[in-house]
């Protein structure tokens, strides 16, 4: 009836049971949002630790929407005014936290691997909010509520994944959760950007886009890390633009209804056109407010019955 | 199991229900009926169409789902059922709060404050199937179908057509 997992750390863990109750869960909290006082009571006097060891602006702040609609006490933890700078490390701080009373935490780190440290370290239960490279179960959890939203259900569906899969945590993170709800997994990158180990991975992998976009349901659009560009992955921004980005002569060989997502922030011009993103086929912006329902749900399945 | 309602017994309940809630809010102007997710909902989905097939009088329908107001969110783990769905204005209307046993009477305290976080209603009445007695909060009902008291050992089992069964109510003995 409740959740598996006591922690949540990257989908491929995740049994699918939890995977559909979280989103089930989700669409019955969704409702909040429209009120006009967004405010329930559920969580008062639980304590949640938003631990942000990377920057983020999307995540940190939909986790500590969530927290304060639900009625939770949020402590924000940020790398920068805190011990961090001084020398002490994850584990301490982690530990010191969790001396105060933190039932939650909620972990953006860069390192791959993180949280699953911290569930080890700590008795709080631990939400993954990115780690390195490896997993954002959340974005790929609020990227699938919204296809299930557009379309009923995620059986049967073909989803493209564009772009930098190799840096990309939401691309893993988004290939094990939609092969666990029956969707057709492909991904599409310059070779550069492909991971080593793909062929581990339950998705075909194309190189070229025209092929890639043939019959698909859904693409979800990469953020080109513009911080990598100079790394040598590809030439330029142009030729990415040229090969791989989203645009309205790609769109004539897509079929009509197919639903664009891209987990933000982007980068008009490069991977996707504004008119792409601004267009009808477009569900950008549902994926922000899916997010917040998402993570209000995630808190909600995770903390209750804790005094069993 | 026993049986302590059959479906024509049933379904007099609700007209006789549905014929007291009328006759106590004929003359009221803004009225809505709102069932307690899940199966409250189904009464008051049953008792909005008997109340339309006695007299022409308006009613705004809603749902409520009162797991996000629940005082055992500690102890238990519950089902995740249907969202509210109200597509009204609360504020100003007589509400009819519609579930299918009364015992308790912590889920219509979650329903309460439900409502109220969405606005100031004139008045609340209450109608339920079943009053099991055994109050544990100061709640009672205005519209019964009928008192049935048994002990914390048995529980009310309310079965409707809405999930592929036939109305009934029966009396179970708690096995753990």
């Amino acid at each position: 009836m409740g959740l598996i997992s006591k922690n949540l750390i990257d989908l491929k863990s995740t049994p699918k049971s939890d995977i559909n109750l979280i989103i089930d869960t989700a669409f019955t909290q969704k409702e909040i949002l429209s009120r006009s006082v967004k405010k329930v009571p559920i969580l008062k006097g639980k304590s949640v630790c938003t631990m942000f060891i990377e920057n983020s602006t999307r995540t940190k702040n939909s986790f500590e929407t969530a927290c304060k609609i639900l009625g939770a006490d949020v402590i924000g933890f940020s790398k920068t005014g805190s011990s961090i700078n001084k020398g002490e490390s994850y584990k301490d701080t982690l530990l010191t936290l969790e001396a105060m009373g933190v039932d939650l935490f909620i972990i953006r780190h860069f390192a791959s691997g993180s949280s699953d440290f911290a569930a080890k370290t700590v008795k709080s239960k631990i939400v993954n909010a990115g780690d390195g490279m490896h997993a954002h179960p959340t974005q790929a959890l609020l990227d699938m509520m919204t296809l299930i939203e557009h379309r009923g259900s995620i059986e049967g569906m073909t989803v493209l994944i564009l772009g930098d899969v190799y840096h990309s945590r939401v691309a893993r993170s988004n290939i094990w959760g939609l092969n666990k709800l029956g969707a057709k997994v492909r991904i599409c990158a310059p070779m550069t950007l492909l991971p080593a180990e793909i062929n581990s991975f339950p998705c075909e992998v194309y190189t070229d886009l025209r092929e890639a976009v043939k019959g698909v349901d859904a693409i979800n659009i990469l953020r080109i890390q513009l911080e990598r560009m100079n790394a040598g992955y590809f030439s330029s921004i142009y030729e990415y633009n040229r090969f791989y980005g989203i645009d309205t002569d790609i769109f004539k060989s897509v079929p009509k209804d197919t639903l664009i997502l891209h987990p933000g922030p982007i980068n008009r011009g490069v991977e996707i056109s504004s008119a792409i993103a601004d267009g009808p086929n477009s569900v950008i912006v549902n994926q922000v407010t899916n997010g917040l329902a998402i993570r209000m749900a995630i808190l909600y399945l995770m903390l209750q019955g804790e005094n069993r | 199991m026993n049986k302590v309602l059959n479906s024509r017994e049933f379904k007099r309940i609700i007209t006789r229900m549905a014929a007291e809630i009328l006759e106590k809010n004929i003359s009221c102007k803004d009225f809505a009926i709102i069932g307690v997710q899940k199966t409250g909902v189904y009464l008051a989905q049953r008792l909005i169409k008997e109340i339309k097939k006695q007299d022409d009088i308006n009613i705004w329908s809603g749902s409520i789902n009162i797991s996000l107001y629940r005082d055992d969110y500690d102890q238990r783990v519950a089902k995740t059922i249907a969202p509210s769905q109200i597509d009204f204005d609360i504020n100003g209307k007589t509400i009819v709060l519609v579930d299918d046993v009364l015992y308790t009477g912590r889920t219509i305290r979650g329903a309460l404050d439900a409502i109220f976080d969405l606005g100031r209603p004139e008045r609340v009445q209450l109608a339920v199937l079943i009053d099991r007695e055994q109050r544990e909060l100061p709640f009672s009902a205005d519209y019964v179908g009928k008192v049935i008291p048994v002990s914390k050992r048995e529980e009310i089992d309310v079965h409707w057509k809405e999930d592929g069964e036939e109305d009934a109510v029966y009396i179970k003995k708690i096995t753990k």
